[in-house]
Parts: C-alpha cells; sequence; structure tokens
C-alpha cells in the first residue's frame, strides 16, 4: 500500500492488534446514523437538493441544542466566576454576585482556573448533601459520601471501573435494564465485564418487573457472578417513573442478591404524568430501616445536563455513594485523583443548581418562571408527543412519564424486514436511515438501546420547540404511513 | 504511595509510625475535623448509631454480611493505581490546613503546596483576554456591553455560532466544536512553520489526562509476553504509570539522565527496549517535552534520535507537550515531534504513528479548572480512527468552557486588535516571572550542601537530588516507608512545605528527589527556598549526629 507516493510499513495500531475491548464497545446514540446526519448537513450546506432544508437531530438530550434557554440566573452567576471584574458591574443581581463570590473563595486562588480537590471542591460537595437532605426530607447526607463528576457518565464508568473484578465464571456480572442507555452496555464492553440483560415491560408502561430481574439473576449466575444492579430512574430511553413499591422490591432484591447497586437519577426533575413522582433511592433505601440502610451498597447519580437547566456542554454532575467500605472509598478517592479534578465551571453550575434563589431574593421570580416554564413545555410536549404518535397505524408509544425521550413501538413490514437483513442492518436501523434520507430526522434505532427479540422501536427526544417538534412527529407520521405501503 | 497506608495500618500497632500518625489515623478511621460546620455533631451521631445498629442488624440476621464491593472484590487494577501527585502526603497537608484553621498550632501559620503545578491556585492571574471571551460565552447578553472589547466579542460570537443553538450548554460533537478544532489545526501550522496540520486529526479532551488515557486504551492489547509494553521516561509524571497499571499494560521504563541535564539517552533507550521484549511487547514510547517533573527541554538532534528509534522499532509514539510554551533557557527551544518528524522527510512523516497532546492547564494561562486539551494525531490507522471516535463518543464531549479556553489559546489577540497589548503585557509578564523563578529556584538549592539541582530549563517544576543520611535511610525502612517520603512528610510538618517525594516519579535506585513547583511568587518562592534549604541542613545535622 502507498500513501503520498511513500510505501510505508505495518502500522503499530491497527482493527487487529487494537484492544479488543474498545472493537466491543457500541453507543448508538452517536453512531453511524448520527454521523450520516453530519454528512447530509454539510451536504446541504454544499447546495446538495435534498427533500428537507434542515436536519432535525432528535436523536440525543441536548436541550439547548434544541432552543431552550439558559436559566438566566445560572449564567450570571457563572460569568462572574468566570471574569470576577464583572462583579462591579450594577446589572448583575446581588445574588448572583454573593453566590459568584462565594464560590470563587472557595477555589485556589480565587479562581476558576484552579485544580480543585479530585473529589470536587469541598463547599459544593456540602451544598450537595444539604440539597440531598432536603430532596429526601431530611435523611442526612454526608459531603464526604459525594463526588463531583464530569457529567453523570464519568461517575458511573468510575463505580464500574471498581467493581469489574475475577475471571471466568467468577467475572463481575452487571445487571441493566433493557432498553438502556447505551453508556452502560459500552462501559462494560470497554472494561470486560458481563452484561446482564433485564426486560423492562413494555405492556405495563415499561415497568420493572422483578421476577424479571430474578429470572436474569438466576440466568447469569451460571456463567459470572452477578455483582450490581443498575437503574435508570425516570428512564432512559424509555420515559418510565418508578414507582416506590418497586424501588422498595429493587432494594430488597440487591440486599438478597447481594447486589450493588447504582440508581442513575439524573432526570429526576423531568417528571411530567399525574400521580408519578420522583423517589431517590436513597430515600427509599433509608425509608426501609437500619436492616437496609446500613448495609445496602449505593451509588447514585446526578447531572447538570438534563432537567431544566439542561447544562449539557458544562459536564457538570455529582455522585453520592452510601455504605461503601471505607477501604474502597479510599481508593475511589485515589482512582479519581488522576485526573485531578471535574472541570470546575460545571462544577460552579452544579453548586448553583443545588442552592437556587430563594424566594426573599432579587433573582427568584425570574429564576421560577424560567425553571416553571422549561418544565411545563416539557410536560405539554410529553403528552403532545404520544397523542401523535399512538395516532399513527403501527406505531405504538407508552406514556412519556418522564425523562426527555419517547421510545415507541414501530411495526416493520416482513418484506422491509428482509430488505434490512440483506443489506446486513437492523430492520429499525434501516427504518431511521430511511427517515434520515427522506425527512431530514435524526432519531436512534431500538437496537442501539437493546429490545426484544423482534420488537422495533426508535428513541426520539422530545426537546425541539413545540412547533417543530409537531412537524417532526408529522413527518415520522407521513414517513411511517409511506415505509408501511411501500414495503406492504 | 498509597500501599503506605495498608503499611502504616500495620506498623501502628508496633507503634512505629508516631511521626506521621496524623495521616494514617484520620484515613484508617475516618475520623472527622471538627471544623465543618453545624452538622458535625450530627456526622459523629450518625456514626455511632450506625455502628451500634450495624451489629443489631448483623445478630438480626445471623451472619456478618459481607460488602459487595471490598478490598478483596475491588478491580486489582485499580488497586495498583499510584499517583503521587495528589497521594498521603497531599491528604495530609490538607489534614494540617484544616488543623490550622482550627485554631491549631504548628511551627509555621500556613501549608504552602507546592505539590502541583495549579497556577492559578498559587496567586498567577488569568490572562483577562481568555476569560473575557468565556464570560461572554457563558452570558451572551454581555455581547451589548461597552466594556467589553471588539475582539473579545468576535471571538465569542464565533465559537457560539460553532455551538449547538450557540450556547455553551449543548453537546459539542465528541471530537470537538469544529470551528475550534480548525482554530487549532492553523494554530499548529503556524507554529511549525507550515507543516501541514489536518483538523481532522485534532480531538479536544478533558485536560490532557484524557486524551493520553484514551490514546493509551487503544493501545493495550494481547496477553502475557504479547501484553502490549509502554516505554516512559523516568522519572515520568505518575499520570502515565496510573494509566499503565490501571490497564495492566506493561511499563517499560528508560532512565533520563541526571548527569546531563536529564537529557534523554537514545542508548537507554535501546536497553530499556532490548531488556523489555523478553517479558511484554514494546509498542509505545512517552516522551514528555519539557519534562515533568525533570524540567529539560529536549534538543533537535534528541528528537530525531527518538522518532528514528520508534520508526526502527515499530513503536507509536505519543508526546506530551503541555509545557511547550514553558521554555525558559536561553539556549533551549522547543520543538514539536510533529515538525521534527516532517523534517525528516515523507518517509518517516508519513509512516510514524504520532499523538502529540497540549492543554489549557499550563503555559501562561494555567487554566487548570477549565480542564481544556487537544490531542493531534497522525498517521493513524482510518479504521482505528473511526474507533477513537466512537470511544470519544461515550463520553460525548469535552467540556465546552474548556474548548472555548482552548481556542483562546490557539487564536490569541493579533498585533492589529484591541487587546493584543494588555494580552501580550500580561503574557510576557507570566513567562518572564517563571524564567526568573526557575534561576532563582535553581540557583538557591544548589548552594544547599546535599542537594543538587539541575538546571530548570522548561516546564513548572524542579526535580533536586537530595541526600538523605544512612540514618534516615534506615528509619524510613524501618518505618516501610520510602526515604525521600519520610523526607517530605519530616518537611511538611516542620514548615508546612508540601512537595512531593521522588518515588512517586521514579528514580534510580539509591537516589532520592522530590519534586516542587516554581509557580510560588517570587517573595513566597524565596520564603520557601529558605524554609527548604534551613529544614535539609538541620535534618543531615540531625541524622548525622546519630552516625
Amino acid at each position: 500500500m502507498t500513501e503520498n507516493g511513500c510505501e510505508y510499513r505495518e502500522r503499530v495500531l491497527t482493527m487487529d492488534t487494537m484492544n479488543p475491548n474498545v472493537k466491543r464497545v457500541e453507543y448508538a446514540v452517536r453512531g453511524p446514523i448520527v454521523q450520516r446526519a453530519v454528512q447530509i448537513e454539510r451536504e446541504l450546506k454544499m447546495g446538495i437538493k435534498k427533500p428537507f432544508t434542515e436536519v432535525i437531530k432528535a436523536n440525543i438530550g441536548d436541550c439547548h441544542a434544541m432552543g431552550q434557554k439558559p436559566i438566566t440566573f445560572f449564567r450570571q452567576v457563572l460569568a462572574l466566576c468566570s471574569y470576577p471584574d464583572l462583579l462591579e458591574d450594577s446589572k448583575f443581581p446581588e445574588d448572583a454576585k454573593s453566590r459568584a463570590r462565594r464560590i470563587l473563595q472557595a477555589c485556589g486562588g480565587g479562581s476558576l482556573g484552579a485544580y480543585s480537590t479530585s473529589q470536587g471542591i469541598e463547599m459544593v460537595r456540602q451544598d450537595v448533601a444539604r440539597y440531598i437532605e432536603r430532596r429526601d426530607g431530611g435523611i442526612t447526607c454526608d459531603p464526604d459520601n459525594i463526588y463531583l463528576s464530569t457529567g453523570a457518565s464519568d461517575a458511573i464508568v468510575t463505580m464500574l471501573k471498581l467493581l469489574v473484578s475475577g475471571e471466568g465464571a467468577s467475572r463481575t456480572g452487571v445487571m441493566i435494564s433493557i432498553p438502556q442507555y447505551p453508556l452502560y452496555s459500552a462501559a462494560l464492553a470497554e472494561l470486560g465485564a458481563v452484561q446482564i440483560s433485564y426486560y423492562l415491560d413494555e405492556d405495563n408502561c415499561w415497568s420493572l418487573d422483578i421476577n424479571e430481574l430474578r429470572r436474569a439473576l438466576q440466568e447469569a449466575k451460571k456463567h459470572c457472578r452477578p455483582r450490581a444492579l443498575c437503574i435508570i430512574n425516570p428512564g432512559n430511553p424509555t420515559g418510565q417513573v418508578q414507582s416506590r413499591q418497586c424501588i422498595e422490591d429493587v432494594i430488597r432484591f440487591a440486599a438478597e442478591e447481594h447486589l450493588f447497586l447504582m440508581a442513575d437519577e439524573v432526570y429526576q426533575d423531568n417528571v411530567y404524568a399525574d400521580g408519578c413522582k420522583f423517589h431517590s433511592f436513597k430515600k427509599v433505601l433509608f425509608e426501609m430501616g437500619m436492616e437496609y440502610s446500613q448495609k445496602v451498597e449505593l451509588a447514585s447519580f446526578h447531572s447538570t445536563s438534563k432537567c431544566y437547566m439542561g447544562e449539557c456542554g458544562f459536564r457538570g454532575g455529582y455522585m453520592e455513594v452510601v455504605n461503601l467500605d471505607p477501604e474502597v472509598k479510599v481508593q475511589l478517592t485515589k482512582l479519581v485523583s488522576v485526573r485531578l479534578c471535574p472541570p470546575v465551571p460545571g462544577q460552579a453550575l452544579l453548586d448553583v443548581v443545588v442552592s437556587p434563589p430563594q424566594p426573599d431574593e432579587p433573582s427568584y421570580d425570574t429564576f421560577m418562571k424560567e425553571r416553571t416554564d422549561t418544565l411545563a413545555t416539557l410536560a405539554e410536549k410529553a403528552s403532545m408527543t404520544q397523542e401523535i404518535l399512538n395516532q399513527v397505524p403501527g406505531i405504538k408509544c407508552n406514556p412519556v412519564q418522564g425523562a426527555m425521550y419517547t421510545f415507541p413501538r414501530i411495526q416493520l413490514p416482513p418484506k422491509a424486514i428482509q430488505e434490512a437483513k440483506e443489506k446486513g442492518q437492523a430492520p429499525d436501523m434501516f427504518y431511521c436511515m430511511k427517515l434520515l434520507e427522506e425527512k431530514g430526522i435524526c432519531l436512534v434505532p431500538g437496537s442501539g438501546f437493546g429490545q426484544r427479540d423482534g420488537t422495533y422501536h426508535f428513541r426520539m427526544t422530545i426537546l425541539p420547540p413545540k412547533e417543530k417538534l409537531k412537524i417532526v412527529l408529522a413527518k415520522i407520521k407521513e414517513f411511517h404511513q409511506h415505509f408501511v405501503e411501500q414495503y406492504s | 504511595m498509597y500501599r503506605l497506608q495498608s503499611l502504616a495500618a500495620r506498623s501502628l500497632i508496633a507503634g512505629a509510625l508516631d511521626q506521621c500518625s496524623p495521616l494514617t489515623l484520620t484515613s484508617l478511621t475516618g475520623v472527622r475535623h471538627k471544623s465543618q460546620g453545624p452538622s458535625v455533631e450530627k456526622y459523629g451521631q450518625m456514626r455511632f448509631i450506625t455502628a451500634e445498629a450495624k451489629v443489631a442488624a448483623e445478630r438480626l440476621n445471623g451472619k456478618i454480611r459481607e460488602k459487595t464491593l471490598t478490598m478483596e472484590t475491588l478491580n486489582p487494577q485499580v488497586k495498583a493505581v499510584e499517583y503521587a501527585v495528589r497521594g498521603p502526603i497531599v491528604i495530609k497537608a490538607g489534614e494540617i490546613e484544616r488543623y490550622l484553621e482550627e485554631g491549631g498550632t504548628k511551627p509555621f501559620s500556613e501549608v504552602i503546596k507546592a505539590n502541583i503545578g495549579d497556577a492559578h491556585a498559587m496567586g498567577q492571574q488569568p490572562i483577562t483576554f481568555l476569560r473575557q471571551v468565556v464570560a461572554l460565552c457563558t452570558f451572551p447578553e454581555l455581547m451589548d456591553s461597552p466594556s467589553f472589547p471588539e475582539d473579545v466579542k468576535w471571538r465569542a460570537r464565533r465559537i457560539l455560532q460553532g455551538c449547538g443553538g450557540h450556547s455553551l450548554g449543548s453537546y459539542s460533537a465528541s471530537p470537538g466544536v469544529e470551528c475550534i478544532r480548525k482554530d487549532i489545526a492553523s494554530y499548529i501550522e503556524q507554529r511549525d512553520e507550515g507543516v501541514p496540520a489536518d483538523w481532522e486529526n485534532i480531538y479536544l479532551t478533558t485536560g490532557a489526562s484524557d486524551g493520553i488515557m484514551t490514546i493509551l486504551r487503544l493501545l493495550v492489547s494481547g496477553k502475557d509476553s504479547s501484553r502490549t509494553g509502554v516505554m516512559i521516561p523516568i522519572p515520568q509524571y505518575p499520570l502515565y504509570s496510573a494509566a499503565i497499571s490501571e490497564m495492566d499494560a506493561v511499563q517499560v521504563n528508560y532512565y533520563l539522565d541526571e548527569d546531563n541535564c536529564w537529557a534523554l539517552d537514545i542508548n537507554e533507550l535501546h536497553r530499556a527496549y532490548q531488556a523489555a521484549k523478553q517479558r511484554c511487547q514494546p509498542r509505545v514510547i512517552c516522551i514528555i517535552n519539557p519534562g515533568n517533573p525533570t524540567g529539560q527541554v529536549q534538543s533537535k538532534k534528541c528528537i530525531e534520535e527518538v522518532l528514528h528509534f520508534a520508526y526502527e522499532e515499530n513503536l507509536f509514539v505519543m508526546s506530551d507537550e503541555v509545557y511547550q510554551d514553558n521554555v525558559y533557557a536561553p539556549d533551549c527551544q522547543f520543538h514539536s515531534f510533529k515538525k521534527v518528524l516532517y523534517e525528516m522527510g515523507p518517509e518517516y512523516f508519513n509512516s510514524v504513528e504520532l499523538a502529540s497532546f497540549h492543554s489549557t492547564s499550563k503555559g501562561y494561562t494555567g487554566e487548570c479548572g477549565f480542564r481544556g486539551g487537544y490531542m493531534e494525531v497522525i498517521n493513524m490507522d482510518p479504521e482505528v480512527k473511526a474507533q477513537l471516535v466512537k470511544l470519544l463518543s461515550v463520553r460525548l464531549c469535552p467540556p465546552l468552557a474548556g474548548q472555548a479556553a482552548m481556542d483562546v489559546i490557539v487564536n490569541p489577540p493579533q498585533p492589529d486588535e484591541l487587546s493584543f497589548k494588555q494580552f501580550h503585557q500580561e503574557k510576557s509578564s507570566v513567562l518572564g516571572a517563571l524564567a526568573e523563578k526557575a534561576k532563582l529556584t535553581e540557583q538557591i538549592l544548589n548552594a544547599v550542601p546535599g542537594i543538587k539541582c539541575n538546571p530548570v530549563q522548561g516546564a513548572m517544576y524542579a526535580f533536586p537530588q537530595i541526600f538523605i543520611p544512612p540514618k534516615a535511610v534506615e528509619e524510613a525502612k524501618a518505618l516501610g516507608m520510602q526515604p525521600d517520603m519520610l523526607y517530605c512528610l519530616r518537611l511538611l510538618e516542620e514548615t508546612g512545605i508540601c512537595v512531593v517525594p521522588g518515588s512517586g516519579f521514579g528514580q534510580k535506585d539509591g537516589t532520592y528527589h522530590f519534586r516542587m513547583t516554581i509557580l510560588p511568587s517570587t517573595e513566597k518562592l524565596k520564603v520557601l527556598l529558605g524554609k527548604v534549604r534551613d529544614f535539609h541542613i538541620s535534618f543531615l545535622k540531625e541524622y548525622s549526629a546519630l552516625e
């Protein structure tokens, strides 16, 4: 082979020599379909004609990219922290200034540019702990158990890293829901752990069925050692909100089976359905009495990327660990220290998120209005999405009780399935690719999240502005009907 | 380093570690200090209740429930990780700081953390222009404010246009914001005097550490004698050894030549490579230039030799160039590996696989907290590149504020722009002060009998060799710790100065060092160096008297 007319030697790093675990990693949310979407965008820019004028990326929960506005107060505080000369500017409200001053005082040299301690700025961890205490009705939270992270993903991967050990049949198995957010499967592949799939009950609003947990566990015990159970609540991509009873059952199950619990609660403020309420695993655990609260090991995760703020780009987040072995905790601290610290602007943002303006402060009204508007719009879009999709013959959509996505089931004609298989594509990938090419709408095929054999889905975010969302849904409807016609 | 704690646990019984017991006691029992706000009592009670309840619950169950995640079940590779820069000595420094805050008394009034290259924490001021751009990007309402110059606004607008929804709050593409990648590519072309840089070879990262880990992750494979070997300098920046442990790769040490200003000796590379070949498959060589912790700046000829060696032995080259703007010695100049590779001709330039790393954390900006950085990857197999993109995508994207900061660094004010004068003045003043402190540090340390310090040609640290009397070495060994750890712990206890023992970076057997940053302000640095000198002299005296 030649390149630039020069013969070259075998490369050091090729597909054959590369870390085989990396090869196994899959991450559909930014997979081939998104790469194609970016390509199409470029083609549009170059003037190439398409049956649409813009690509709508409904593949990812990226609020601001979809036009959601940042919360003014948060950005004011961050701007003040970034450029403290603005503390003299009379246009900034006093509460924003006092927050900024307080954050800067906790930073080395009074600057966002200093490294923080690896676990995160102590004051921010204290604020997070108080926030959790308020959220959980007073159940104590020790700031020492809080680890700030680079988005929730970072913390989840770190926890999994600690948990993975053993060889062969004693290799760590990690239970994850199917459908799942593919960070989990990707991390497990990278770490060479065993993925144990438990299926959510689609016929029952994607709820978690404890018998299914048992089945999955018993089966897995034959080939690995199940040691952790991951729960995403509210669900991603499935949008269900777990009932308190169900959480109790899961905790009991974890206690009996000796599993480390990982609760991904990044959508905790995104609950829309009447009758649904977010219950944190920590709170339920502590309400179940000391028999549980003193022994079940739990890590729960939160982030600045979702909820009403949607600040994905700041990569802020935290985890709380409960009942972690003290020696292991030292190891955890050591492990996070290698990466020095999570981004400090993200830490600052997290601090304001957990200590927002209070009723007696000047920014309170604006803040509440912005927050309420965002959440109300999301709730409206959640129910609109469900309604419109359910009107389409061949699409069946569970209620979007929470989070930011709908994960409807789509009936695909046998001929389409056959054609996809001939192309070596998952049928829903085939479907989504066609949707992208014909309508400019970018969704993620259900196969990227996992689904029961023979069922097909896609994930789309409900984040586009209402008007745009209506167009997206209408286009999907049109496309689906046409697709079904074409292949019947 | 962390072995210290378990060792300490054992020796505590024998009371052997009295001198350093604050460290070990607190980390062993989790005892908290009193100054942590009103909830302290609550913690105390909680803990008490917890202990009681635990016993009760255990009785109830009729058995003692083991935790799921214990030292026995923990990922053994995590256990093997060591990272001295934030190791036990730093944890202890934090404890002493809190003790002082509570009104405790020590022979000093403040702890000076010279353990890490944390410029702003040491009082270095941020570059105004950079912060103005970041503030505007963060709160675009300020675009209307007359107090921001046009060149700042122009840059902020451009960055925001590259962001989804024109917000720093959106995810970027996983390799980074496209216009920032393009700016980096032009910056590299300019730096390397026209050597072409393709923006699609640029990947933004969460600090350089993230990029380094990611590339290593791709490279580690094989079992036993075909397991990937990674050549790293000794002394090294412990991110490398930590990553190698975490990934269970084989660390292949090549020793820098202390007698020759820590220069890299090509014969030593050959030796290390040959010796390693028997137990692993060396597939990558890491270079840190300018050196951390050793401060040497590599000559062009030496870089050529390394690249030739990599070419001959078929090694992937990783060049850590985060200190590329930190060169102080008048006879030294930074040469990028990429440029040298290019100048060696197409045979090399089109074949040697190279990843080079840069960051916002060092240079003259010192923006560590933003976790900005990038890597440029050349000659990477296109299929592997697709795998790299996939791997990066799992973590979604590097922090946008850090990407924005990186953009300002590669696209600073030009002479015809409004902010140029102030920017230029701030930049030269930071770099000028660093050069001065580099010299000062070397001079003062070399004046101390028993300390020998190579010139700090670049980067941000001195890594002097210290003579430790045999009696002190003996005592350290009896305590189960490295002699330079004993030295640094004593230095911390007696003077409040926190430096990192050389054993955390690696050193030739029987030699002892410490790493200290030259970042404190000149005045503070003088005080610090004076204290180190006094301590060293009295340490020597104390242990020589025992002979």
